[in-house]
């Protein structure tokens, strides 16, 4: 069983903040994490991989040098081995530019029979990488997959919709961009699994070891353009109800047929 | 390409460092530099007051992008109607075809779907592209992905407008891909700019918004978040022109197939995007039981239950409950948020709620920052006694 798993270091934002005075981001204490989602799948990978009893994972990131920890972490949690995009060239990709670099790095590991990917990053929140990713690659996808089990040369899938869940049977190779269990917190890997990481193979490729087309990597090759970014406007603050339960209900039944959102009868 | 410091100009005084939203600027001997992190967001530019920073964007394409003409909408159908976002997206589309001279475009793919087209010609649509095949009842990456592709390459639209749906977030990157077009995922603002579509969406969990263009490649593509754009009122005299698209596909090729479909909402009951009222509980609900209070108050007012990430967390809730980045996006006529504190995350899901009631026993909790009425205290207490007000003054209506 050989498996690719893609992942990204991301600033962690559930500890980003907003200052209120200036409606700028706090980013003070904000650390580099691996993206959760992105955890969630390298672990359903050594879930898969050590249920089929053989196989490899190898664990693929575009990004910084400072990147590197996030795929060490990867490898601490029972990820074969490593590979880091990582070029200047690379900086400014949208969707399609790293899709494209991660397609042509996939295509340099040679045979696979699963990608897999997080359902989104926690920055960006686009889950478009995964499914450009496959169409770059030819091959199909499943996306919002919430449970995969292999079963001889098939997988069987649950998906998830806006009302419940589709069961997909899929032949491989396909990718499947994953959702996290209902009780995921991602946790630390194991002591044994931090130190057997240093050992496990690690490579750095630039533009120059993928190939292809230059103009399609990075900036050059990304489609879109953010042309600014900026504070969401805030929300005017509210009125605090004062008193006890009964009067405080009354009070807000009454400002909200004043409102007209709640119709009061007369 | 790239970004640049002009060393002449920086002063060192770390506005930039403030600004960047991925810690890529530091300031070293008086002077900002800026590390491989970038992205060449812009945001350490914008902040600069001395022009010290300079991006250099790549030379878009000169070619002719005149010939690309129409404003489409992929149109998702779910059960036996059409899903409420397409409309919504029909109404923008109308918007902007208006203002650009185009013309509104509505894709419908499916099985026996002609019995759609009234009302997506009553919604905005002018021309609509109709494919129909009994091999389309049911949605498949590869068979749908095929025929919008080759719709796109015959009729060369300038804009085309996916609902931010599993559907659409599935199928709009698969056609941006294979087309080599560009795609804004998560749109909640959408206009024109220069005669470019300016996308505008919410990143870093709803932190900052970031305005994006498409300048050198048609169509304009976009995935858009329910609940955020408005759909017109059906003009049921208005009529459109049909386009049947002839398909020939077979499934017998697929690498995926659908062995069952099982639906956790139940029959009958709105999703919680299509609802006008909704109560939201959090972590302090403390138990699933406890939501019966919040199914009370939701049955009084009409309206469907929602619940924070932490409480599906908790295994309290389905995760089709779930409200916020890493769920549904909603924006009924009222929200009332029930010991949910109201970090960002929860509050990207939500906070387009005409009118927001938070009931929190920490005053300090984020909720209250957005919310329009505040009550701090114990829900258990308060809720109950909301409902009885609510009884009381609803029934006095009838």
């Amino acid at each position: 069983m050989r498996i690719i798993v893609c992942v990204k270091q991301v600033p962690d934002t559930t500890e980003v903040r907003i200052d209120p005075e200036t409606n700028t981001l706090i980013r003070e204490g904000v650390e580099s994490i691996l993206n959760p989602y992105d955890q969630f799948a390298v672990e359903e990978a050594v879930r898969i991989r050590d249920g089929v009893g053989e196989g490899r994972i190898t664990v693929l990131s575009m990004g910084p040098d400072q990147a590197r920890s996030a795929l060490i972490k990867c490898l601490a949690l029972g990820a074969d081995d490593a590979v880091l995009l990582s070029d200047r060239a690379f900086a400014g990709a949208d969707t399609w530019a790293t899709s494209y670099t991660l397609a042509k790095a996939i295509k340099k590991l040679g045979d696979f029979n699963i990608i897999f990917c997080g359902q989104q990053a926690i920055d960006g929140d686009t889950a478009q990488v995964g499914p450009e990713v496959a169409q770059h690659l030819g091959i199909s996808q499943v996306t919002y997959v919430e449970k995969a089990e292999v079963e001889g040369r098939k997988i069987n899938i649950q998906k998830q919709t806006e009302e419940g869940y589709q069961i997909l049977e899929a032949k491989m190779p396909v990718l499947l961009a994953g959702m996290p269990p209902t009780s995921f917190e991602p946790g630390y890997p194991p002591m044994s699994g931090i130190l057997k990481a240093k050992k496990k193979p690690f490579e750095i490729w630039n533009a120059g070891d993928l190939g292809g087309d230059a103009s399609r990597y990075g900036l050059d090759g990304s489609f879109t353009q953010v042309i600014k970014t900026y504070s969401p406007p805030p929300r005017g603050k509210g009125v605090i109800i004062e008193g006890d339960a009964p009067t405080a209900a009354k009070k807000l039944v009454e400002a909200l047929v004043k409102d007209h959102v709640v119709s009061g009868g007369d | 390409m790239g970004i640049d410091v002009v060393l002449d100009k920086c002063t060192g005084c770390g506005l930039c460092v403030k600004a960047c939203p991925f810690a890529a600027v530091v300031v070293k001997d008086k002077k900002a530099e800026i590390d491989a992190r970038c992205t060449l967001c812009g945001a350490c530019a914008d902040a600069c007051k001395f022009e010290a920073i300079i991006i250099q964007r790549p030379e878009q394409t000169t070619e002719d992008l005149s010939g690309y003409k129409g404003v489409w909408t992929f149109v998702e159908l779910h059960g036996e109607g059409i899903r409420k976002v397409s409309l919504e997206l029909l109404g923008k589309s109308s918007d902007i075809a208006d203002e650009l001279g185009e013309k509104v475009g509505a894709v419908l793919l499916g099985r026996d779907t002609a019995r759609h087209c009234d009302g997506l010609a009553a919604h905005g649509a002018d021309v609509i592209y109709l494919a129909e095949h009994e091999n389309l009842e049911d949605y498949y990456t590869q068979t749908y992905s095929a025929i919008l592709c080759g719709l796109i390459s015959n009729h060369r639209p300038s804009i085309v407008l996916f609902p931010a749906t599993h559907l659409g977030r599935d199928l709009a990157p698969r056609v941006a891909a294979t087309l080599g077009l560009g795609l804004t995922a998560d749109c909640t603002g959408l206009s024109i700019t220069e005669g470019m579509l300016l996308q505008s969406r919410p990143a870093f969990g709803g932190n900052i918004m970031a305005d994006i263009i498409c300048p050198g490649a048609r169509p304009q593509m976009a995935t858009v978040r329910p609940n955020v754009m408005k759909a017109r009122e059906p003009d049921t005299g208005r009529k459109a022109e049909i386009v049947t698209v002839p398909v020939d596909i077979d499934l017998k090729g697929l690498d995926v197939v659908i062995k069952d479909v099982v639906s956790t909402v139940t029959k009958g009951v709105k999703s919680l995007e299509e609802v006008d009222l909704i109560v939201s509980g959090g972590r302090g609900m403390g138990n699933s039981e406890n939501f019966a209070i919040l199914e009370e108050l939701a049955d009084i007012l009409g309206g469907g239950v929602g619940a924070s990430r932490a409480a599906v967390d908790a295994g309290w809730r389905p995760r089709s409950d779930q409200v916020g980045q890493t769920g549904k996006t909603v924006s009924p006529r009222l929200y009332i948020a029930c010991g949910i504190s109201g970090k960002i995350q929860h509050q990207v899901g939500m906070k387009s709620s005409d009118t927001i009631v938070a009931i929190n026993k920490d005053p300090e909790a984020p909720i209250f920052e957005i919310a329009d009425y505040g009550i701090v205290g114990d829900l258990f207490e308060i809720v109950p006694a909301l409902n009885e007000e609510f009884k009381r003054t609803l029934h006095k209506g009838k």
